[in-house]
């Protein structure tokens, strides 16, 4: 069930930061070879400050959009935009990489060869926005917000993945980004591990209101976190289904058994299935 | 006793290992001995020195010096070629790596030439370079070389694509990306690469040493533990081949200690796993 206006329950975003628009992009990879489109003409809104959760079978070209996005990849035609500006689109097929679209990746990619605290501050260090104390007092006040006092000086082969990603969202969020683009960051975490995490992610949305496009293939995942759950079909890509999620915000864990909870996975509960038969069918293997 | 030295001395492994070695020496002294006790010749072992004579050797050389000066010769081209072979290595292997234009140029020259061994340069050597002492260096400088920059390119090539996208969505700019993620990224080849590299050097320098140390040792041109051996081979004093061949095997063992040392020590990183 589709539902237009939805009473804001997000905590309050500032208006107008971090609104995606994606239009009509289309992505074909090798397209002198073997031209395998990946994204057909996707268009999609995403509000500023909402998470937006991204749900469809493997390898269906969720990445790929993702991954147009932050820049890493070109598109062929179609445009992207972040609060009116244009980051690719016609005569710029690839967006430039930048701190306003930040990335967290599957596996995690926190830099091996340097401590927590060194990571948490690459980006302000970096950029020279901060100098290397300032960033360094900053990242331990949002590593604290976190709940993650304490590793400062582990390197990220000492810690367990959950930490790690929640290191990573932080070192994320210290360069202040519109917009944090998730690729399914807990995909490779067993499901107890994933509880906490989810609720740990919403507490740092409850200080940090960026715009969140959250890429998953769990559906419960989805609804638990999401204002809005987008649903893609198998590649090409396409939005299939819009669902509102009007459960409201600041949720915890036991939203998971309230019934409205039951009721969004049954409405889009056949929608998905139907994708994943369709993707296992085409043997699509994951990105 | 420290607790570390105990347990190292309690396990089996120590223990397994002295047997072994045990059990090696007194077989080699009997097959080597094996004509003056058991009236025939043990086939290969019979005509090797006994453990037993070449220690008697090895304890009067440890007075001469000679043979130290032998050590000392031959650990100074190891090192001076090592060293050559790192400064001009790591530089070029990281440039294969990020510029495609000097990889096409460079490397097809350079794969032509990797598999030549560094002997096969000593007759070149010579011709090219002034004096011996630079065309043994040269052909030093060779063997470590080439693995070197194979070992900096491969591992260059297999950094993550992910560290360089974090990078440059946090605002990295391309010298950025060199300095905070290539370099020390490439830090473990590195030192895999210097390790390896280290063995080749050995080999090399051994090898070059009896091909082309004419020169006697007081010249200062000539010597080093290779010469060693092979003119203990000429004079015919084959406990001294043993000693020769065991010094250099301690030599290198030294120096690869050494190396693994520094590895660990620039990868803080790696200690935990």
């Amino acid at each position: 069930m589709m539902r237009e206006h939805v009473p804001d329950s997000r905590p309050s975003a500032p208006v107008g930061k971090g609104a995606i628009h994606i239009e009509q992009v289309v992505k074909v990879y090798d397209p002198d070879g073997a031209a395998v489109l990946a994204v057909d003409h996707c268009s999609l809104d995403i509000r500023p400050g909402e998470i937006c959760m991204i749900v469809g079978p493997s390898g269906c070209g969720k990445t790929t959009l993702l991954n147009a996005i932050a820049g890493f990849h070109s598109v062929n035609s179609g445009s992207i935009r972040l609060d009116g500006e244009m980051l690719c689109g016609p005569g710029k097929p690839k967006a430039a990489p930048g701190p306003d679209r930040i990335v967290v990746f599957q596996n995690g990619a926190l830099f091996p060869w340097k401590t927590v605290l060194e990571n948490v501050a690459f980006g302000p260090v970096m950029q020279g926005k901060l100098g290397r104390k300032q960033a360094y007092e900053k990242a331990r006040q949002m590593m604290a917000d976190a709940g993650l006092s304490g590793t400062e000086h582990n390197y990220p082969g000492e810690l367990s993945s959950g930490v790690r990603r929640r290191v990573e969202i932080v070192r994320a969020l210290m360069n202040d980004p519109k917009v944090l683009l998730l690729d399914e960051p807990y995909r490779a975490l067993d499901s107890l591990t994933k509880s906490v995490m989810h609720e740990a992610l919403l507490e740092i949305y409850y200080k940090n209101p960026v715009t969140i496009f959250f890429i998953t293939h769990d559906l419960e995942e989805a609804i638990f976190l999401g204002h809005r759950v987008v649903i893609m079909t198998t590649r090409p890509c396409k939005p299939k289904k819009i669902l509102d999620v009007d459960i409201p915000h600041p949720r915890d864990y036991g939203v998971l058994t309230a019934p409205r909870f039951r009721e969004l996975m049954d409405e889009t509960i056949e929608a998905v299935h139907e994708e994943a038969i369709k993707a296992f069918a085409a043997g699509e293997k994951e990105g | 006793m420290p607790i570390r030295l105990k347990k190292a001395l309690l396990t089996p492994g120590l223990w397994r290992g002295l047997a072994a070695v045990a059990a090696f020496l007194v077989l080699w002294e009997l097959g080597s001995k094996s004509k003056q006790w058991f009236g025939f010749q043990t086939p290969w072992v019979g005509a090797v020195p006994a453990p037993t004579d070449v220690v008697k050797v090895w304890i009067a050389l440890l007075g001469d010096k000679g043979y130290w000066q032998s050590w000392y010769l031959s650990s100074m081209r190891v090192f001076g070629g090592f060293v050559a072979a790192m400064i001009v290595g790591i530089p070029f292997g990281l440039l294969l790596a990020i510029s495609s234009t000097t990889y096409g140029v460079c490397f097809p020259t350079f794969e032509v030439l990797r598999p030549i061994p560094p002997l096969a340069w000593v007759p070149a050597s010579i011709i090219f370079w002034p004096t011996q002492e630079l065309s043994i260096g040269f052909v030093t400088f060779l063997g470590a070389f080439f693995t070197i920059v194979i070992n900096v390119l491969g591992g260059a090539k297999a950094i993550d694509v992910r560290y360089f996208q974090a990078a440059r969505s946090m605002g990295a700019s391309s010298w950025d990306v060199f300095r905070r993620i290539i370099l020390p990224a490439v830090i473990p080849s590195i030192a895999v690469g210097s390790t390896v590299g280290m063995g080749i050097t050995w080999n090399v320098v051994v090898a070059a040493e009896m091909i082309s140390g004419g020169g006697s040792q007081s010249a200062g041109a000539g010597g080093g533990l290779g010469f060693f051996i092979w003119n203990s081979y000429v004079g015919g004093s084959y406990d001294q081949i043993v000693v020769g061949m065991i010094s250099i095997g301690i030599a290198g063992y030294i120096s690869s200690a050494i190396l693994r040392k520094l590895g660990e020590l620039s990868t803080p990183w790696l200690r935990s796993r």
